[in-house]
Order: C-alpha cells, then sequence, then structure tokens
C-alpha cells in the first residue's frame, strides 16, 4: 500500500517536473537553457584548464581526466540546484509547497520525482558534453570497450547519493526566505575543490584529501572515468589503486552515510520550518 | 470519541524581528505578536464550524496549526485525535485546507492536469481522479476552463479550482479559510450550497471555515466561535449566540451628520454603539444596543443636543453582527 502510494507520488511529481523543466510549448528556450547552458558551462571550465596548464595534449590522459570530471559534474549543479529550487518555487511563486505539505505523501518521494526530471534533462547535457569531447576533441571513449555495468551501477548510486544531499538542501531551504542559492553554489563549489573534479584530491593538503575521501562523489567521479576509460587511467589520483568492486562498496557506503546524513537535516529543517511557520511563507510582496 | 477538532490551551506566539540598523547598540530587539492565546475549542464529528473575526483575530492561525502547517508555542491540538506536533501525518491523510484569495497552482498546467496531480498525491486512482474532476469542474461550472492553462485564468476561477482541489480527495475534515473571499454573488452561492450539500450528503464530514460575512455564517454554519485577539469570546449555534443579546434591542437612527458621535457613548443602558458617516447624503447613522429601552430617551436628547435632526429610527431584532459588535465592540467591514 505505503510503496503504490509512493510510486504514485514519485511519478506525480516526476511528471510535474518534466512539464515544468521541458517547456514543450519552446523547444528552442528549452534546448538553450536546460542543454546548452550546462554544455557550455562545463566546456568553458575544460578550456580554460587547458589554458592554464598551458597546453595539456587533447589526447593525453590528464585531459581526459578534467575532461570527463567537468562533463559529469554537469549533473551535480543540476540537480543541487534544481532541488532547492523547486523548494523556492513552490513556496513562492506557485504557493502550492504548503499544499503539498499538508498532503498526505512523503515529501522525499516528492524531491524523487521532481530531481527525477532533472537528472533526466541534465543527462542530455552530458551526454552531448560527451558526444562533443569524443568527436570534437578526441577523448577516446569507445562504446566498445566500455565497462557498461560499472557505469550504470555507479550512475545509479551517484544519482541516489546525489538526490539525498538534494534532500537534505531541502530541508535547509525551507528554513531559508530568499532563494538560497548561495548554500547549493557553496556545496558544489565545495565538491567541485575537493572531489577530484579538475585535479586529483592528492594535489590537497592532508586534511583537504580527508575531506574528498569523505563524500561520495569523488568516488562516484573515478567510477565514471573509469568506466568510460577502463584502460587510460591518470596515475596518482590517489584511487586508481582501488579495485573496481571497492570502488563501488566505497561509493555505496558513503552515499548510505550521506543519505541518513540527509534524512536527519530535513527532518530537522522540516521541524525548525514549522515551528517558525515557514512552510507557506512568501517574501515576495 | 474523538473529537474532529480539539485545542487545549492552544497559545501560538510569533516571534517578530524588528529592524535592525538602530544606531544604539542594542541589536534586532525582538517583539511578539500572541495570534493565539489559551484557546479552548471542541468540533464535532458532522459539524460545519465557524470561526467568526475581525482581521489579525487569529483565525489562520488556527487553521494553519490544525492542518499541520504550522507548531503550537504552548498548548495542544488535536485533530481526530491525533495531536498535531507528535502525529501530523495520520491527520495529513484525512484532511484538505482552501484558503480564499490566493492563487496557488501550477500555472503552465492546465485546470485539469493541476487537480488530476494533486489528487495523485492523495492515492486517487487515476481513472478515478479524472472522472470525479471531471463532475467538479462541471458542477463549478469552469468545465469551460478544463484545458486552460491555469495563469490565464481569473481570479474566481481559480479560486474554484482551488476549492475543487479541496473536495476533490473526499477529506473527512476540511478547512476553509474565508472560502468565498472576492467572490461575485453567484459564484459565492455555488460554493456555499456545495458545502452545506456535502458537510449532509455523508455522515462524519466536518468542515471548519472562517468567514467575514456575518450572512454566510448565519446560514451556513451550525456552531460559531467568535475570536478577537486570539481568544474565542463566545461559541454557540447561530441561534442561541443571537439569544444571548435578544434582551437587548438594536436601535438604528439615521441622523444629521455628527461631528461628534463619540459624545454619545457615556448613555447609560448602552451595552454597545457603532457609528458609520454618510458624507455624499450629509447623515450618520447610529446603531445602540440596548439593554433598557429606557435610554432611548435620553439617546433622543443628546442627538438633539448636538443639534442634529432625526431622519428615521428603526427598531431591529438581533443579527450576527449586533452579536459579534457587542462581544467585540466593533463591527466587521
Ligand atoms: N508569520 C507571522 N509572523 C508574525 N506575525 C504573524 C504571522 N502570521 C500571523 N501573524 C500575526 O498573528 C495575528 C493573527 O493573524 P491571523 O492571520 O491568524 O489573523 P486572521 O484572523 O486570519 O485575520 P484576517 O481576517 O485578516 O485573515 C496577526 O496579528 C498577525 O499579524
Ligand atoms: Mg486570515
Amino acid at each position: 500500500m505505503a510503496m503504490k502510494e509512493n510510486l504514485r507520488t514519485l511519478l506525480g511529481a516526476g511528471w510535474l517536473g518534466w512539464q515544468m523543466e521541458a517547456n514543450w510549448t519552446d523547444p528552442f528556450l528549452f534546448l538553450v537553457y536546460s542543454v546548452a547552458k550546462p554544455v557550455s558551462g562545463a566546456l568553458i571550465l575544460v578550456f580554460m584548464y587547458i589554458v592554464i596548464l598551458g597546453g595539456v595534449a587533447a589526447q593525453s590522459t590528464a585531459f581526459a581526466y578534467i575532461f570527463l570530471g567537468n562533463a559529469f559534474f554537469i549533473y551535480v549543479g543540476q540537480v543541487l540546484f534544481g532541488v532547492t529550487w523547486v523548494i523556492h518555487e513552490d513556496r513562492e511563486h506557485f504557493q502550492t509547497l504548503k499544499l503539498i505539505y499538508i498532503s498526505p505523501i512523503s515529501f522525499y518521494y516528492y524531491i524523487i520525482g521532481r530531481a527525477g526530471s532533472k537528472i533526466l534533462i541534465a543527462t542530455i547535457a552530458v551526454v552531448v558534453t560527451l558526444l562533443f569531447g569524443v568527436f570534437a576533441l578526441g577523448i577516446p571513449v569507445d562504446a566498445f570497450t566500455m565497462d557498461w555495468g560499472l557505469l550504470i551501477l555507479c550512475l545509479t548510486v551517484g544519482m541516489a547519493c546525489l538526490v539525498s544531499i538534494g534532500i537534505a538542501l531541502a530541508g535547509i531551504t525551507f528554513l531559508t526566505a530568499k532563494h538560497s542559492g548561495g548554500i547549493n553554489e557553496g556545496i558544489a563549489g565545495l565538491f567541485y575543490v575537493f572531489c577530484g573534479v579538475v585535479f586529483p584530491i592528492t594535489q590537497l593538503p592532508a586534511w583537504g584529501q580527508s575531506l574528498g575521501y569523505a563524500i561520495p562523489v569523488t568516488y562516484w567521479l573515478e567510477a565514471m572515468r573509469k568506466a568510460l576509460l577502463p584502460a587510460q587511467q591518470l596515475q596518482g589520483t590517489g584511487l586508481q589503486g582501488i579495485e573496481n568492486i571497492w570502488l563501488v562498496a566505497l561509493l555505496a557506503v558513503s552515499a548510505l552515510f550521506f543519505y541518513f546524513l540527509s534524512i536527519l537535516i530535513f527532518r530537522l529543517g522540516d521541524y525548525l520550518a514549522r515551528r517558525a511557520g515557514k512552510i507557506d511563507m512568501t517574501t515576495a510582496y | 470519541m474523538n473529537y474532529a477538532v480539539e485545542t487545549k490551551d492552544l497559545t501560538r506566539i510569533f516571534r517578530v524581528k524588528k529592524r535592525r540598523r538602530r544606531r544604539s547598540g542594542s541589536k534586532g530587539a525582538e517583539q511578539d505578536v500572541t495570534a493565539l492565546k489559551d484557546v479552548n475549542l471542541r468540533i464535532e464529528e458532522g459539524e460545519l464550524f465557524g470561526l467568526l473575526g475581525p482581521n489579525g483575530a487569529g483565525k489562520t492561525t488556527l487553521i494553519k496549526i490544525l492542518c499541520t502547517l504550522l507548531l503550537p508555542t504552548s498548548g495542544k491540538a488535536y485533530v481526530a485525535g491525533n495531536d498535531v506536533e507528535k502525529d501530523p501525518y495520520p491527520i495529513r491523510r484525512i484532511i484538505n485546507m482552501v484558503s480564499g484569495g490566493e492563487t496557488s497552482g501550477y500555472g503552465l498546467l492546465t485546470t485539469r492536469e493541476n487537480l488530476w496531480m494533486f489528487s495523485q498525491f492523495y492515492g486517487i486512482p487515476s481513472k478515478e481522479a479524472k472522472k470525479r474532476i471531471d463532475e467538479m469542474l462541471e458542477a463549478f461550472g469552469i468545465w469551460d476552463k478544463r484545458n486552460a492553462k491555469v495563469r490565464t485564468l481569473s481570479t474566481g476561477e481559480r479560486q474554484k479550482a482551488n476549492v475543487i482541489r479541496g473536495f476533490m480527495t473526499d477529506p473527512s475534515i476540511i478547512f476553509l479559510d474565508e472560502p468565498t473571499l472576492g467572490l461575485d454573488v453567484n459564484a459565492s452561492r455555488i460554493i456555499r450550497k456545495f458545502i452545506s450539500d456535502w458537510v449532509r450528503e455523508t455522515s462524519g464530514r466536518t468542515v471548519l471555515l472562517t468567514t467575514h460575512y456575518m450572512m454566510e455564517a448565519d446560514e451556513l454554519c451550525d456552531r460559531l466561535a467568535i475570536i478577537d485577539e486570539g481568544g474565542i469570546v463566545a461559541c454557540d449555534t447561530p441561534r442561541n449566540l443571537k439569544r444571548t443579546v435578544s434582551k437587548a434591542s438594536s436601535l438604528m437612527f439615521e441622523v444629521d451628520y455628527l461631528r461628534d458621535p463619540d459624545k454619545l457613548k457615556g448613555i447609560e443602558g448602552i451595552q454597545n454603539f457603532t457609528y458609520k458617516h454618510n458624507g455624499q447624503m450629509n447623515r450618520t447613522l447610529l446603531t445602540f444596543i440596548v439593554q433598557d429601552e429606557s435610554a432611548v430617551a435620553d439617546i433622543v436628547s443628546r442627538i438633539v443636543d448636538q443639534g442634529a435632526k432625526i431622519h428615521s429610527l428603526e427598531k431591529r431584532e438581533p443579527t450576527l453582527e449586533d452579536v459579534f459588535v457587542s462581544l467585540v465592540g466593533k463591527g466587521l467591514a
């Protein structure tokens, strides 16, 4: 019974998200906002690093490392930003947050549903970026040598993990009046630096490395790279020695930890917001 | 048996931060607003219960607490026996809420899509939901707007769609915060009729409604609570409430424009007194609730003392408005 209800919530919210994101009445706008923007964002960063590093050869392992890191990081930005935006928009613009809040659904499932549609759309952007990388920049990803099993498994766990971080951010967003762009951007920035997106975490000071090892995104990005380019791995990432099975285990364990942490944060945020009367607060007077 | 709604010494205080940036060192002084103070209320299953009160009396705050949107500061509130603070989940299965004058909804979905989505959050099978939605769109006279985007609906149409959203989920208890606010006469009538039919159609359905319209409260509600400054000042059937002032009578004078009507305040035997100026006609309308009709002589002489002529005098049976005025000390609207 509960399963069926949650599934219904998930589908309802996913459907809603899809209707809102993919503004099908204007496919051009959709392409610009949901695809072109994240793709160009990722590419700009890639080219910046090429310039800073003074000409990393396009076929080099280091370049592939940077490129894949940025390509998959699109998910992080889109999901984290997306979830806090959902709360903000539902509360302020549509004034539906309170109605959804007092309905019998599990709010987690609502967020998962809404995040699901963000993931779907982010996937389009990631795929476009990857295709650009392969065909225009010569990243040697090969569909035949790729580790599809690892890709699908880790992508799934990675997304579950991002969504649970998103749930925690939703709890925090409950408490903030204005759109809290700061929080999600701060978290995304933190992940960008400490999770080996553009440089291996071994480049960080010891405390930074410890932090990196504690965040599941680190293992997830490594797993993505291993899945796409199994034969071409950068040395000295601090993770390259780990067997795939252990990488998956580490990802799963840290994701589980983050899952419980975010439930805790969400509950606390929910309680404090209900106490302060912020669930239905609108500031746009 | 549980009450549909029960509150025990329910109190809600809002902590409002005053603006900072004072010159002195005193940083952001806090000021408390007591929206509800020791409210004790019992609403039985099957009742159509009304809350009547002036602006800022605490009506919406009470509804928010009962809907599990807001926590009490102290005291208890139970909906169908469940503590709003500790057990919000069972409450959410059996309630719904509609508040008037708000424009909630996803603008880029159609009316039907919006309603359908909410029905999914209440676990109504999709086919059943669509059928119910269509029936209600028809009943509320917005069938022709079924495929219109919500953002293109008029205020009243949105309001109707919101009322449909509330009733569509077949709640046991529905909270209606000024459901007819801003609607035209016809639309209000449709909604009022729907509410009173709905609650009587199946036993065990309960409505808690707030309103500013005396007529609405009088016509619809089985029982009424009059709330002022966060406290319940009276709670009974509209009939009994009117009976409490029936010993008193209500006198309406239409007189020449009075410069200083407050001078009429101190007269003995007057339970309450309000006035309205009509600048256009250059007249003043005075309403007295008097315990003892011997006060009439005093009133008349005081009016004449001010040099005004009395154009009409009317004695009325007490209305709910009179009850309200005698309890709260001011009229609504
Ligand atoms: N979020 C809030 N923060 C601070 N004060 C609040 C808040 N919500 C309500 N109040 C205050 O609490 C009091 C009661 O407000 P409430 O909205 O319950 O009144 P109401 O009876 O619904 O009035 P109305 O008839 O105008 O709708 C008011 O003084 C209001 O200013
Ligand atoms: Mg109100």
